[in-house]
């Protein structure tokens, strides 16, 4: 017999019950019906501020579920008596048992004018939504000003999201520093530092005592005197548990609020629950999504039959606000009886650690990190456990540490997916060889990837050898084969082979070597014993097709071309019988030319003023562009132009793998800029640029690596990023996995190709300048060298003699290869 | 055996097609240590005539081409495919005379 579960309240907290609950009722005893609030399916609300980078909630979806979700429909009514609830479309379900997952709403000050137009909450996208009209429509010259009345984690969130949108924000908050509940003076006084840096200004110890309007402009008055003349304000100042309904239908509420449940998140009905932060648990409502999936997973076991209890809130924090790493752990405030703190605060390396250890020093209780969380991983895990050293080599920059092999078995090491050290290690013994396999095989670093250090380090522990050997002929891995050509100044494979390697070389060490040689700017691909070392694509400067002939593609950078040139590509197709196709990177791609055929289609083409569009080599290939400022209605930026100048700047650049990018004139992404290796798109105020983007086998949305900057800055990165990748990467690798693979992720590139952590940028852009300055067309340089010439040619002893072997037929009016060695009928 | 081209058009580990009589293909390799190979053109996984265009080097010290259409390494000595010992292609007997290049019939 089917019972029906309704679920009221579809946040986070509530999709992870019916999550858990649709993935463990395998015997089907639940129907499970969700009444929502909001229009749109659970979305991930931790990661709301994330919303302005894109403006595409689809970002933040959590998996859809295949339940009765009522969208739009909220709960209005309980009969406990009848086990009904009634929903707003005035439809009455029955129930046999209700779980309250109504979450919180944001908590106003009771400040004269906090309804006037132009103030907000900071809870829903909803809310973004609406602060983002208000932003766009305020008209001042310049930039907006906006102020985040609370300075928690919540308004230092608010306060980031309004930075994305162009706004210089003001921080207030009424306690005397920032994040009071999980940071100490100490921390804060260093994080408040770091974030003014970022176009912050901080209030601490102030309210506002009111606001009025004058004008388009809203003018605050600080307890403090200070005057704030503003375009919009938001409201972070705390949350309070939604318990409307369960007050309605005399459900025990808590003293501050929040609905009372035991360990099973039971109400005092016993049919009802609440979890999230609508309940009140052993007194506490806890504002944290992590006590909340506790709760969850409580009810869902619960509702299976099982004796789940909730084991305790772990309130643990790590985040990164604004670009500064926060993290506050067990005790943070050292509130147990004789508790000892040991601090280490650099205000000049920008990092704050402090340890709370037992009155005996021997058990570690809590801790706060700013500037630098590296540690958080290994120190969370031992809170509660004994210490085998000093606790101030725990957070001292020569200590160490904690080493890992300390780390008990049940202690996580992926706190993003819950994975333990001893789930790692079975994972090892059972034949994951490397970070990519354990990742497939336990979910851990998929999530925020710090953990990625520590996986490579258990397998090292575990005796599996990573080789990074580019191939049988070379033990060094791509990057450092770079480094040696570099450094040595070897250029050529057989000298490179003959001190560093061994053996005659092979397809995959002589085409990286080739590919390194021509990054580092070697001449052209062609020159001397170059030429040896190219796969057949890199060789003939043509794309081997299955039949045994190749490609064109000419350059059309940013898929901007005149009548003229399209006339000769049209001519060239028509007069070599070359099927013709658009290609997905807005160029034209002609089949079917045989080797001796190349130079004669080139030497029309280049005539022409056409150069090669490298769609043969690991290199640039094209980037996209939409229509822009100058034909688009809703264009904030020329696109095109930014396009041409990237393709024309970054053409004929050797990879380690080909290299897309794409340039969208607004927000509508018409390029698809998210899914190439560096897109960039318009925003009002410049450029966003985001790197590690993929299509084809394994597709990734690219990461914002910046915001808002001008085309120089832009240029500057992208050069940046492009020559770390060149120098830095495996071979075939793209940016993609370049990224996932890197220590420290997408925080380490930042840091490196933004702030110049590794000193490497001026040699890196110097790197670039020498690639433009000494770029030249590939197929003029062929069409002008006879000893080049001479290798398009079918048959060394009957040049011009076309190979037997390639035949056609017609198919939708164009040439296409007969199938080789294969009767046609057997392909039908 | 048919004189295909004089050696110095055979860059080392770089390959070149020839046209024998019949139309048979033949691709001919030269490697470092101044060997030279002859093979037939055909790759036999893809039956495009592209062997001659592939990269030469070595696979535990064994000589080998290695086909561009999808890289399967073939014996220079043997024709024998590395990956895939029932894979062979025909082997050209080949010799150098006063610096040209013949090709005979297997």
């Amino acid at each position: 017999m089917t019972r029906t579960v309704v679920v009221v309240g579809y946040g986070m907290v509530g999709h992870r019950l019916v999550q858990a609950l649709c993935e463990r009722d395998i015997a089907g005893q639940w129907r499970i019906v969700v009444l929502a609030e909001e229009e749109r399916h659970a979305y991930d609300r931790v990661a709301l501020s994330s919303y302005v980078d894109t403006w595409d909630a689809a970002d933040l979806t959590l998996p859809h579920l295949e339940v009765d979700l009522r969208l739009g429909d909220p709960a209005v009514a309980i009969d406990r008596s009848g086990r009904t609830v009634t929903c707003k479309s005035g439809e009455v379900l029955r129930y046999d048992a209700l779980v309250l997952a109504t979450g919180s709403y944001p908590f106003v000050p009771p400040i004269p004018g906090k309804d006037l137009p132009g103030c907000y909450v900071y809870r829903t996208i909803d809310d973004l939504d609406q602060i983002r009209d208000a932003v766009q429509k305020a008209n001042r010259p310049g930039r907006k000003a906006g102020m985040v009345l609370g300075g928690g984690l919540l308004g230092l969130e608010a306060a980031n999201a309004l930075r994305g949108m162009g706004v210089s924000p003001h921080v207030v908050e009424m306690a005397p520093r920032l994040m009071p509940i999980q940071v100490d003076e100490g921390g804060a006084g260093l994080l408040k530092n770091l974030v003014q840096k970022l176009d912050l200004t901080v209030h601490t110890g102030a309210s506002a005592s009111v606001i009025e309007r004058d004008g388009d402009r809203l003018i605050a008055k600080l307890t403090n005197g200070v005057e704030l003349d503003l375009d919009v304000v938001v409201f972070s100042a705390g949350i309070r548990p939604r318990d409307q309904l369960a007050r309605e239908m005399d459900l025990e509420v808590g003293a501050r609020g929040g609905v009372v449940v035991d360990e099973a998140c039971r109400t005092s009905d016993e049919a009802v629950y609440a979890i999230g932060e609508c309940a009140c648990i052993d007194g506490m409502v806890y504002g944290l999504v992590a006590p909340g999936y506790a709760m969850a997973e409580v009810v869902a076991d619960r509702l299976l039959g099982g004796a789940a209890t909730f084991p305790g809130a772990d309130t643990s924090t790590k985040l990164k606000l604004l670009g500064v790493d926060v993290a506050s752990f067990g005790d943070a405030h050292a509130a147990t009886e004789g508790a000892l703190e040991v601090v280490f605060n650099d205000a000049v390396a920008g990092t704050y650690a402090k340890v709370v250890v037992s009155d005996d020093a021997k058990t570690l209780l809590g801790g706060i990190l700013v500037g630098d969380a590296s540690q958080y991983t290994l120190l969370r895990p031992m809170v509660g456990r004994q210490l085998s050293a000093d606790p101030a080599s725990l957070i001292a920059p020569a200590g160490g540490g904690v080493e890992l092999g300390a780390l008990p078995d049940d202690a996580q090491v992926c706190s993003c997916h819950a994975v333990t050290k001893a789930a790692i290690n079975a994972a090892i013994t059972e034949g994951c060889t490397d970070v990519p396999a354990l990742k497939t095989c336990t979910k851990a670093g998929t999530g925020c990837g710090s953990c990625i250090p520590m996986l490579k380090t258990l397998l090292s522990e575990a005796g599996v050898e990573q080789s990074k050997a580019l191939c049988e002929h070379f033990t060094q891995s791509r990057a450092e084969v770079f480094e040696i050509i570099r450094a040595s100044g070897i250029r050529t494979f057989s000298a490179l082979i003959a001190k560093y390697g061994t053996g005659d070389g092979c397809d995959i060490c002589k085409p990286a070597v080739a590919s390194i040689l021509a990054s580092l700017g070697n001449g052209h691909v062609l020159d001397g014993e170059q030429a040896s070392l190219q796969d057949t694509n890199d060789h003939f400067l043509a794309n081997l097709q299955r039949n045994g002939t190749y490609s064109v593609v000419p350059r059309i950078p940013g898929g901007e071309i005149t009548p003229e040139k399209l006339m000769v590509i049209a001519e060239v197709a028509r007069d070599f019988g070359l099927y013709t196709k658009i290609t997905g990177g807005q160029r034209i791609d002609l089949f079917g030319a045989t080797v001796d055929q190349l130079p004669l289609i080139w030497r029309r083409l280049v005539d022409a003023g056409m150069e090669s569009g490298h769609a043969y080599g690991k290199a640039l290939r094209t980037v996209k562009s939409c229509v822009g400022t100058t034909w688009c209605r809703y264009g904030v930026q020329d696109s095109v132009a930014l396009a041409i100048q990237l393709e024309l700047r970054y053409r004929g650049l050797r990879s380690p793998h080909k290299l897309k990018s794409a340039v969208s004139g607004c927000a509508r992404e018409c390029a698809e800029a998210r899914s190439k290796d560096f897109g960039v798109i318009a925003t009002e105020h410049g450029w966003n640029l985001y790197v590690g983007g993929n299509g084809g086998f394994k597709p990734r949305h690219a990461d914002l690596l910046v915001s808002d900057v001008d085309t120089e800055t832009l240029v500057r990165l992208i050069d940046r990023f492009l020559m770390f990748y060149i120098r830095t990467a495996d071979r075939l690798q793209r940016t993609a996995g370049w990224i996932e693979a890197m220590e420290g992720g997408l925080d380490h590139l930042r840091d490196v190709i933004v702030h110049d952590s590794l000193g490497i940028c001026a040699d890196l852009e110097a790197a670039m300048e020498r690639h433009v300055g000494s770029y030249a067309d590939e197929w003029r340089g062929v069409l002008e060298d006879p000893d080049k010439l001479a290798r398009f040619s079918s048959f060394v002893n009957a040049p011009g003699t076309p190979d037997p072997t390639i035949s056609f037929r017609e198919e939708r009016g164009q040439r296409v290869p007969v199938q080789l060695g294969i009767p046609e009928v057997a392909t039908r | 055996m048919t004189v295909v081209c004089p050696l110095d058009r055979l860059l080392p580990y770089r390959g070149v097609a020839a046209l024998l009589p019949g139309g048979v293909q033949v691709a001919l390799f030269r490697t470092g240590d101044g060997n030279v190979y002859a093979l037939s053109n055909i790759d036999p996984y893809s039956r495009a005539a592209v062997l001659s265009r592939g990269i030469v080097g070595d696979r535990g010290g064994v000589p080998v081409a290695v086909s561009p259409m999808h890289k399967n390494a073939f014996d220079l000595r043997t024709g024998v495919c590395v990956d895939d010992p029932d894979v062979s292609v025909e082997v050209f007997p080949v010799r150098v005379d006063a610096g040209m290049v013949l090709v005979g019939v297997p």
